[in-house]
């Protein structure tokens, strides 16, 4: 990969598809044929084809990374994987297809631009295919791309093709969230269609798949409309021998949402504090403007009372503020939800407590509709969700920001991660005039 | 592209930064490994971008094995000095005259050994976090760890039973006895990182720049003559012109042969390099589960 000068950017995806649908191959093809692996991996492949393989690499082997995926020949766990392009760099996720696993789609599906959602060309869309587009869909990536693989089993057919994209394009609307869905037929254990056009398909004029990963508009993710700030760790040098080391109070943390400028006037939430920003300090100097998602340390005109789990916004666009949440999950656990429990809730840089008040409804994967008051959720069920927090959240819906529309449940005792959430948008939004006294 | 965005370097220093104060908001008693090595490096200088102009709230912790570079411990000296850091040192020798940690019949690395030395040192000084600069891209059982990784009481990392990761909600819950390990560099490749050593401007130690050096060849590496590797009786000695690519200890870190003597030139190697860095390793490859058997006893 030849060295550039020029701003690159990184673009983040995840493969999934149910069993066998040659994800992990897909994955090593790419790796393999964009040049990216090095000769001892593929010394440490040709060594495990002797083993597994009957003699034949085995490109699955690169991710299935742990000894028990190896043997069993299945993905346990979400794996990155990390290469690069003059173009761009890339950062995969590599998520199993195997149901039980399917809260590993979720994981990494949260942090991506793009899916890749493999079919198989002879089985066309079972229920994992509709599965692991509604996620898709569900936390957002923008961007999707359907593989058709193994398209050399069904003698590279035009008509088998269009066939799976009628399949798709039948439930696709009801998953109008993404940006752009593009269908490629491919081979990832024969390479067609992945780095390099296909021979067998010249009835396709569209890209290759790095081709596409390489060039899709990927407009920014990042919410630059309205600025959230939740505050990370404060920062209070304390230092009695430097006067202005001694009274520095900062405010460190990672942009959530929007820009901030120094002199902006700010809002400090829950208290409804209002002040300026005095100095956007960071290592390199003070900067005028910060935006989303940098990291910096905020410091404000007034010394007011503020906390890791607090949140800065700015005075337009203002978040909801509330203890009553209403929430889409997706439960994660062993042990199933029912309502009346009690867990600890992350969101941003706060941790609450929150009792899940109802179960709303439970998503039917056939049809995308909600089946209505569940018992409960099981693992990998995904529902809607009443929760009552300890203190309120400030928040924003998860459609508008990734980063202030969502949280996690943890369950007390264990500390196990149960569920991801995301919130829908707040009924009312914090008024500017609101604690418009306190200072 | 607009004025609001980050390159790749500028994005992959901002997850960072927010991992590692994540650790200090959620933790008590949380350390950093500090080897000197270049990863950790990278980890120092984003420890100031994240806590300046406040002193670093976390001591530097390293477990020497008795055999490393020296240029290297005294680099690591040296920059724990210049940050105005805590450097906490626990050795492998003290560990084994105290019967912590035992040699198997054999044994000569001590890389096995650092292992109990660690937890010794988590459990003394009860660290209930301790940022590393392991990367992802390092190794197979690497792609698999999260950002925070929990360890039980016994340190063990369970790979089929890890906590899932969504979005930047780390979940650092941690009960009396268990710690966590948290790698800010978990999505930094080897390039980002010297990339990011360029931007930086950082120093590091010199044996990754070209220099003369006494090798021998052994199982298929040179190897840096040095009193703890003295050459075998009738062994040939060759003077040679290498650098390192990573570094692990002096008996197993294999040198390599290289005129890169700046920054520059060590990306333009990279960039044209056809074996991994832990390619260079003697220590990975004992068998292809050496890393995920390390890493589940509690390795770094």
């Amino acid at each position: 990969m030849p060295h550039s000068p020029h701003p690159i950017e990184i673009l983040r995806f995840n493969t999934c598809g149910s069993v066998d649908d040659g994800k992990s191959t897909l994955i090593g093809r790419l790796l393999y044929d964009s040049k990216s692996l090095m000769e001892d991996q593929i010394e440490a492949l040709e060594r495990s084809a002797d083993i597994t393989g009957g003699g034949q690499i085995n490109l699955a082997n690169l991710t299935d990374g742990l000894r028990a995926e190896r043997e069993q020949g299945i993905t346990i766990d979400v794996a990155y994987r990390y290469f690069a392009t003059p173009r761009r760099k890339f950062i995969v996720a590599d998520t199993p297809g195997h149901v039980q696993y399917t809260r590993n789609m979720v994981t990494g599906s949260s942090t991506a631009n793009l899916a890749v959602v493999l079919v198989d060309a002879r089985q066309g869309v079972i229920e994992q295919s509709r599965r692991h587009t509604f996620i898709a869909a569900m936390l957002g990536i923008p961007h999707l791309v359907i593989a058709v693989n193994k398209m050399d089993l069904v003698d590279w057919n035009r008509e088998r093709f269009l066939e799976i994209r009628d399949q798709f394009e039948d439930f696709l609307p009801l998953l109008d969230v993404f940006k752009d869905v593009k269908f490629i037929p491919l081979s990832a254990l024969n390479g067609d269609n992945v780095v390099d056009a296909s021979k067998h398909t010249p009835w396709y004029e569209g890209p290759t798949l790095l081709g596409h990963l390489e060039n899709v508009h990927i407009a920014s993710d990042w919410n630059l409309s309205a600025f959230r700030f939740p505050v990370q760790w404060v920062n209070r040098p304390n230092n009695p021998t430097d006067k202005k080391l001694h009274d520095f109070r900062g405010l460190s943390g990672q942009l959530a949402g929007g820009v901030v400028k120094v002199g902006q006037k700010v809002m400090v939430l829950p208290s409804g504090l209002k002040s300026t920003v005095k100095e956007i300090w960071t290592l390199a100097g003070p900067l005028a403007q910060a935006f989303c998602p940098q990291s910096v340390t905020l410091v404000l005109e007034h010394d007011l009372d503020i906390s890791r789990g607090d949140m800065i916004v700015g005075l337009e666009n203002l978040p909801g503020m509330n203890t009553e949440l209403h929430a889409r999950v997706s439960w994660m656990h062993p042990r199933p939800l029912q309502a009346g429990r009690k867990f600890f809730l992350k969101h941003t840089t706060q941790t609450v407590q929150a009792i899940v008040t109802a179960l709303e409804s439970r998503v039917n994967i056939h049809n995308f509709e909600s089946e209505p008051a569940p018992g409960e959720l099981a693992l990998n069920d995904l529902g809607e969700i009443r929760l009552k927090t300890s203190k309120p959240l400030v928040f924003d819906g998860y459609t508008a920001n990734r980063l202030t529309g969502s949280f996690i449940l943890i369950e007390q005792g264990t500390n196990a991660t149960v569920a991801a959430g995301m919130l829908f948008p707040p009924l009312e939004v914090v008024k500017p005039e609101y604690n418009d006294f306190a200072i | 592209m607009s004025s609001y965005h980050l390159d790749h370097l500028q994005y992959l220093e901002t997850e960072a930064i927010h991992v590692m104060r994540e650790v200090a908001g959620e933790f008590e008693r949380p350390a950093l490994l500090f080897s000197g090595g270049k990863d950790s490096i990278c980890l120092l200088r984003l420890a100031e971008k994240a806590f300046r102009p406040c002193d670093l709230p976390l001591p530097f912790l390293n477990i020497e094995t008795g055999h490393e570079f020296p240029e290297l411990i005294a680099f690591r000296d040296r920059r724990a000095q210049e940050l105005g850091a805590k450097l906490i040192v626990r050795t492998v020798e003290e560990a084994i005259k105290q019967g912590q940690a035992h040699v198997s019949p054999g044994e000569i690395s001590r890389n096995r050994l650092q292992t109990p030395v660690l937890l010794g040192a988590i459990e003394e000084f009860r660290f209930d976090c301790c940022i590393g600069g392991a990367r992802r891209d390092e190794e197979k059982a690497r792609a698999k760890e999260r950002f925070f990784s929990f360890r039980d009481a016994f340190g063990q990392w369970d790979p089929k039973n890890q906590r899932p990761e969504i979005w930047n909600l780390y979940n650092a819950r941690v009960n009396p006895g268990e710690h966590m390990r948290a790698f800010p560099l978990s999505n930094w490749t080897e390039m980002d990182v010297w990339e990011y050593i360029k931007r930086e401007q950082l120093e590091v130690p010199t044996i990754y720049f070209s220099h003369k050096r006494q090798c021998v060849r052994r199982g298929g590496q040179w190897l840096a003559v040095s009193d703890i590797l003295p050459p075998k009786a009738n062994e040939p000695v060759k003077e040679m012109v290498v650098r390192v690519r990573t570094i692990g200890d002096i008996i197993s870190t294999g040198m390599v042969e290289s005129p890169a003597d700046s920054v520059d030139d060590i990306i333009a190697e990279i960039a044209a390099a056809r074996v991994t860095e832990r390619g260079s390793r003697a220590d990975d490859k004992s068998s292809e589960a050496a890393m995920e058997d390390r890493k589940k006893a509690g390795y770094f």
